[in-house]
């Protein structure tokens, strides 16, 4: 158990909060995609997180294990002049939800701010440690 | 002589460490705050230092060593040296992911063990600068 692992597993979640914001932005840029590469409308994004640990008992970090893409119904509007509107004038949108994405933005960056705060009174600990017994 | 320093200094020694472990625990709590299905676990401090103190650390706690010739000598110990008693803490208000880490909760007692450890860390200090005063030849 080294004595700098603290600072891998608050590093861990520092790197996971920050995919899960990007994700976001991913997702709140292309709320008006109407083609993507996999053709149709963009389909919202989704991180999976998981926790790090080598065992069940052990203590770890956070990883995300993966990125889903969104299952829920694409939104239909209806616009019979859009070049890919369908025979009754409804075009597909993406599904994504920007107010749904907003709060996944906040919580991520609160839990981002905690993981800094966590990491910084580590290090000071750390440093004072490292210089016990020094400076008399 | 060398002997009573051991003895004057093991006992910090000890608390030192289980501070930093339980650093670590709830640092991993912060840190799965939004991860599904993961339980919040701290550890009984005073319980784990009064058994440190009284029989010392656990054998496998030293960690393992690698050998890669005959001659090596082979250090009995697990290559992930478990924790103490990990137990997991109830949740007044567990969310609906089956995730039982609250926030506030852990960052409260974060902080109190940071303190604590911070104020070992003075009285080591402070016990080391006394010591030095007592040795030196004025």
């Amino acid at each position: 158990m080294s004595m700098f692992s603290i600072l891998e597993i608050s590093g861990s979640a520092l790197a996971a909060q920050s995919q899960r914001m990007n994700v976001t932005a991913s997702n709140l840029a292309n709320a008006e995609s109407v083609t993507s590469p996999g053709g149709g409308a963009y389909r919202a994004k989704q991180v999976i997180f998981e926790n790090a640990a080598y065992s069940a008992q052990a203590v770890g970090g956070v990883k995300v294990s993966e990125v889903v893409e969104d299952s829920s119904p694409m939104r239909l509007e209806y616009r019979p002049e859009h070049p890919l509107a369908n025979d009754e004038g409804y075009v597909e949108m993406p599904n994504v939800d920007p107010v749904g994405e907003m709060v996944n933005m906040i919580s991520a960056s609160r839990s981002y701010q905690a993981n800094v705060e966590v990491m910084n009174t580590s290090k000071q600990l750390l440093m004072k440690t490292l210089t016990l017994g020094e400076g008399m | 002589m060398i002997n009573q320093l051991n003895d004057a200094l093991g006992f910090h020694k000890e608390v030192l460490n289980l501070r930093q472990q339980r650093q670590q625990v709830l640092a991993g709590n912060i840190a799965n705050a939004d991860t599904p299905n993961f339980k919040a676990r701290d550890f009984d401090f005073a319980g784990e230092l009064s058994k440190a103190v009284k029989s010392g650390r656990p054998d496998h706690a030293g960690g393992h060593l690698a050998t890669t010739s005959a001659r090596h000598i082979a250090v009995a110990g697990s290559a992930h040296p478990s924790l103490h008693n990990l137990q997991y803490r109830i949740a007044a208000q567990p969310s609906m992911d089956g995730n039982t880490v609250e926030m506030e909760t852990e960052r409260v007692r974060f902080a109190d063990n940071a303190v604590r450890h911070q104020a070992s860390l003075t009285f080591l200090n402070g016990y080391i600068r006394s010591m030095k005063t007592a040795m030196q030849s004025e």
